[in-house]
């Protein structure tokens, strides 16, 4: 048969199906194949809120875009090109991303009485029949019969037979972008390698996928993306949380300092601890704590001990653990707390997207409480962010907040990771002895970057006691002293702002040094930023981006660069919060654009808007 | 540690330049005291040493001890001790708690600390107040009781701290009270030798918001026939004149007087390490104001070996790591990498 081979730039695909359907796995199984080639990408899983909400039912259904191109990408996309719909709740409740013209990939058999009624379609409507589709492209096909019929020589039951239908999904998808699928049955292999019976399926399922699409004389076209233009190097797919526990891991190798973990399981972080406890061979301890307070509470006392103490959590977490980080403050002790951020208050929405804590890991503590935060921008820069958490930690003895959010924790792109010898060094000192003349040990004595000594139990000579209540200066014994008080509390502040003096001053992520509007984001908005700012750029518009991985304190320059450019307007997912520290500390009359949905901000939006305010300074 | 031949020390060692400051009369002092006194005697070098303390005012213990210590927050000691002892296994932890610190706000890591049997000793100061608040009850109150925030009487039902630490499988469980101090000293002495969570509640006496609490039990008048020293493998006998003693009616401890037709030999022989009685013993916690009560227990009530969740943790890593340490270029890369020129 003649088949055409079509070359193409950038494609979105949107695998969505029921939560047990498996979307999450074809969609990281299609995304590394992608990856191994060479072709840049960025996803964006979608998880629904309920593990297993009624089986059919809206808010049952589960997604996974993947946008890959032979052109640099910063997000999945707005809009999507392909849908694979694997039942009809997933056609309705993702259509409205779909572009007109789009391909609609639907199993039919998702798509029966049953089906419909549970998607709330009207009786005797089918969206595949009734004409409403005809600005698609609909591909029909009964994944389930082909699938049956696949496996019909296998012994098992017509439940576990039905498990394999993703990977009749999958095998036409790599048919129809010429892929090779050694990888996907690879990965089968370790999975289910005990158990032949459903590895077989599995593979034979994902075969008879691909051969559908060779064979059957309908589909005329195959389609290609090419490798992108990267820096050169070796690459690897990396997923934000995973690049959190690298992150960690690597510090702690770096440091010399024993890496401890304690955690309370809560979405969207759990996947760091997850990942962390598999890494006992790095001496890693994990310990998964009977809540949140506990989590903070045992890092606190393995840092005391000498320790890199970690915790891990999300929102609610956080809320729960602001009194022991108070306390970290008054010790002054290193200590790394990430938040991985989604939607609130409350238990809000667990599985949705957010960047909503940043005014709690400012503010959100009793008394005068300065932190420092970091805040990574994409999967891959969980990792060198966390890195830098961990750095400053230790190296000015104060508990540091890295902030990350549910869309780059299940976030996965390119990673040209690094070598080992050369991430940067992180020097460590601990006290090991009474300095000369020293009589007495002062545990709040300081250096020039008014940093205390860490001086861990062990050390003869050097016992000290520390604590919450207020400190003298240097001596570090209790003192009710108003003046002391008042001492302490300056100190503590100016030690984090002098961190400023030790951090890289803030560089513009593109655009011109004075212009009309500088874009300034932080965390995830990072793509969609980046997209739609250079979309301005090519229509000839002074547009910059700034984003800021230190969000406290601020990197020395922002205050310059803010005042180079007419208008600044601060993209967040949340309610204004950024916005208001920058007003605040540089008296900027910033403007916001606020998406408070759960999901990420797309570039278009962020295109309109920028629109908008160009139209009103011309 | 028989190896290190440092100068011995004195309980003067244990003592810092801090002044200390509870009120004039408090049980605490004499619990300072006794584990100052106790310290030099242990054999550990002072900087191995680490108290961790919660808030009250029992928890101001660690300025007051010239060792390594911290005074946390409230609730916390076990959870920050519980961190530290994950990592840093060869020190001797120690943690001071109240009877509010750690069986009200801080009453979750208690039991977990418990379970998981660190190998730390919790000394629980037992007041049946919140001192440091200026006289709230606390959850070991007695019911009805006047405080300031229960003009009317306490409507709360207390816990019995011991029979908590048995329902949370604690490894060591031990009462004693701040007016004997050399079975004070013991009981602190055992709850180190003990190789796992040692749980040892401490009767104190708060003379300003609940002065008296414990009288019954500690005063030379009422404390024989009111009080029941546990001795490992002894009859359990009590009474000023040694005449009275429990015996078990089926599972139910009663008393029998030894002069009036019961012998020794038909009373409960007292068995630390026995897990069915221990259970019954700790239920001995009759109100001492109702007429008939049975007499209240102090020593070892219980003590079993269960590894220790530090040693595990630890054994786990050299396991992974006998099979082959990580490798940071290895854990990078991957399995799945490409190259773009
Ligand atoms: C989070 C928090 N809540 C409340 C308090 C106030 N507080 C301090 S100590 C205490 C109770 C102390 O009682 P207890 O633990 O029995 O110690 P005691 O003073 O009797 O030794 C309370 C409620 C606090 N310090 N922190
Ligand atoms: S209030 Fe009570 S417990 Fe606190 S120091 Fe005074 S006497 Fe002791
Ligand atoms: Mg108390």
């Amino acid at each position: 048969m003649i088949r055409k081979e079509q070359v193409l730039q950038d494609v979105v695909i949107k695998f969505a199906g029921d939560s047990g359907d498996g979307m999450q796995l074809t969609g990281t199984q299609f995304t590394n194949n992608t990856a191994l080639l060479g072709i840049d990408l960025a996803t964006f899983p979608d998880f629904p809120a309920e593990i297993r909400a009624p089986q059919g039912t809206l808010p049952g259904v589960s997604g996974y875009q993947l946008r890959f191109s032979s052109d640099r990408v910063f997000t999945p996309g707005d809009e999507c090109d392909v849908l694979v719909a694997m039942n009809a709740a997933a056609l309705k409740s993702n259509l409205k991303a779909l572009k007109k013209g789009g391909k609609i990939i639907a199993n039919t058999d998702g798509f029966d009485a049953k089906n419909l009624r549970l998607a709330n379609y009207p009786d005797g409507v089918n969206p595949l029949e009734d004409g409403s589709l005809e600005n698609y492209e609909v591909i029909k096909m009964d994944v389930t019969k082909m699938t049956r019929e696949a496996l019909k020589d296998i012994t098992m039951g017509t439940k576990e037979k039905d498990r394999a239908k993703n990977m009749f999904v999958l095998g036409f998808l790599y048919w129809m972008y010429n892929r090779d699928m050694e990888n996907t049955i690879q990965f089968l292999k370790d999975k289910f390698g005990k158990k032949a019976e459903i590895l077989d399926s599995n593979v034979k399922a994902l075969q008879a996928g691909y051969n559908f699409g060779d064979t059957t004389e309908t589909f005329t076209t195959r389609y290609k993306v090419d490798k992108a233009r990267m820096e050169s190097g070796e690459y690897r797919s990396i997923m934000g949380n995973q690049a959190v526990a690298y992150g960690l891991i690597a510090a702690s190798q770096k440091s010399g300092l024993p890496l401890f973990l304690g955690s309370y399981p809560i979405t969207p972080a759990s996947d760091i601890l997850h990942e962390l406890s598999r890494h006992k061979g790095f001496g890693v301890k994990t310990f998964q704590a009977e809540d949140e307070i506990a989590g903070i509470a045992s890092a606190i006392g393995a840092a005391y001990g000498g320790a890199l103490g970690v915790t891990t959590t999300s929102g609610p977490g956080m809320a729960l653990k602001g009194e022991a980080m108070g306390l970290a403050v008054m010790l002054e002790i290193p200590l790394v707390i990430c938040d991985i951020q989604r939607g609130g208050p409350s238990t809000g929405l667990p599985t949705k997207t957010e960047q909503s804590d940043l005014l709690q890991a400012y503010y959100g503590r009793n008394g005068e409480c300065p932190m420092p935060i970091v805040s990574a921008s994409t999967p891959s820069d969980c990792f060198s962010a966390v890195y830098e958490a961990v750095r400053i930690a230790v190296q000015h003895m104060t508990p540091v907040i890295f902030l990350s959010d549910g869309y780059i924790a299940n976030g996965a792109e390119p990673w040209r990771f690094p070598k080992s010898d050369d991430l940067p060094p992180i020097v460590v000192k601990f006290k090991t002895e009474l300095g000369h003349g020293e009589e007495k040990f002062q545990p709040y004595l300081r250096d020039e970057k008014l940093v205390r000594p860490w001086a861990i139990p062990g050390i003869p000579g050097l016992e000290h006691r520390i604590g919450g209540l207020e400190k003298q200066n240097n001596t570090g014994n209790v003192s009710y002293d108003p003046e002391n008080h008042q001492l302490m509390v300056k100190i503590r502040q100016e030690k984090v702002d002098k961190i400023a003096d030790y951090i890289p001053e803030q560089t513009l992520d593109s655009g011109p040094e004075t212009g009309k509007i500088l874009v300034l984001g932080w965390g995830s908005t990072y793509g969609a930023i980046k997209s739609a700012v250079a979309e301005l750029q090519q229509q000839g518009y002074a547009v910059s981006h700034a984003h800021l991985r230190y969000v406290r304190p601020f990197p020395k320059n922002l205050g310059t660069i803010l005042k180079n450019f007419d208008q600044v307007l601060i993209p967040e997912i949340n309610n204004g919060q950024l916005i208001k520290i920058i007003r605040d500390q540089y008296f900027v009359d910033a403007k916001g654009y606020n998406k408070i949905m759960g999901v990420p901000i797309t570039k278009t939006e962020l295109v309109m808007k920028l629109q908008e305010m160009l139209g009103r300074v011309n | 540690m028989s190896e290190i031949t440092a100068p011995a020390l004195t309980p003067k060692d244990f003592a810092t330049d801090q002044e200390v400051r509870w009120c004039p009369g408090c049980g605490d002092y004499s619990i300072l005291a006794q584990v100052q006194k106790i310290m030099p005697g242990l054999g550990i070098p002072k900087e191995n040493i680490v108290i961790i303390s919660g808030i009250g005012c029992s928890s101001r213990f660690p300025y007051y001890m010239n060792t390594y210590g911290m005074h946390s927050i409230h609730g916390r000691a076990t959870a920050i001790a519980s961190g530290l002892k994950a990592t840093r296994p060869e020190l001797s932890v120690w943690i001071v708690t109240g009877d509010g610190d750690g069986l009200s706000i801080g009453g979750n890591h208690t039991i977990h600390l418990l379970r998981r049997n660190f190998d730390v000793n919790v000394m629980l100061f037992n007041n049946q107040i919140y001192g440091l608040t200026k006289g709230q009850y606390s959850p070991t109150s007695e019911e009805n009781k006047v405080t300031k925030s229960t003009p009317y009487g306490s409507i709360d039902h207390p816990f019995n701290p011991l029979a908590l630490a048995m329902g949370a499988d604690a490894t060591f469980i031990a009462r004693t009270m701040d007016r004997d101090p050399k079975h004070l000293q013991e009981a602190l002495i055992r709850s180190h030798r003990h190789k796992g969570a040692s749980f040892l509640e401490i009767y104190q006496n708060c003379n300003i918001f609940n002065d008296g609490a414990f009288e019954i039990f500690t005063e030379k008048a009422s404390k024989p026939d009111n009080t029941l020293f546990l001795e490992h493998g002894k009859p359990l006998v009590f009474g000023a004149n040694k005449d009275k003693g429990i015996k078990l009616d089926g599972f139910k401890p009663v008393i029998v007087d030894l002069n009036d037709g019961a012998s020794t030999s038909d009373l409960w022989v007292h068995d630390e390490r026995d897990f069915y009685k221990a259970q019954i013993l700790v239920r001995m916690f009759d109100d001492p104001r109702v007429e008939g009560h049975l007499p209240r227990p102090f020593g070892v009530f219980y003590e079993t070996d269960r590894a220790c969740y530090e040693d595990v943790m630890q054994l786990q890593i050299e396991d992974v790591m006998a099979k082959g340490k990580g490798n940071l270029d290895k854990l990078l890369r991957g399995k799945e990498t490409w190259t773009i020129a």
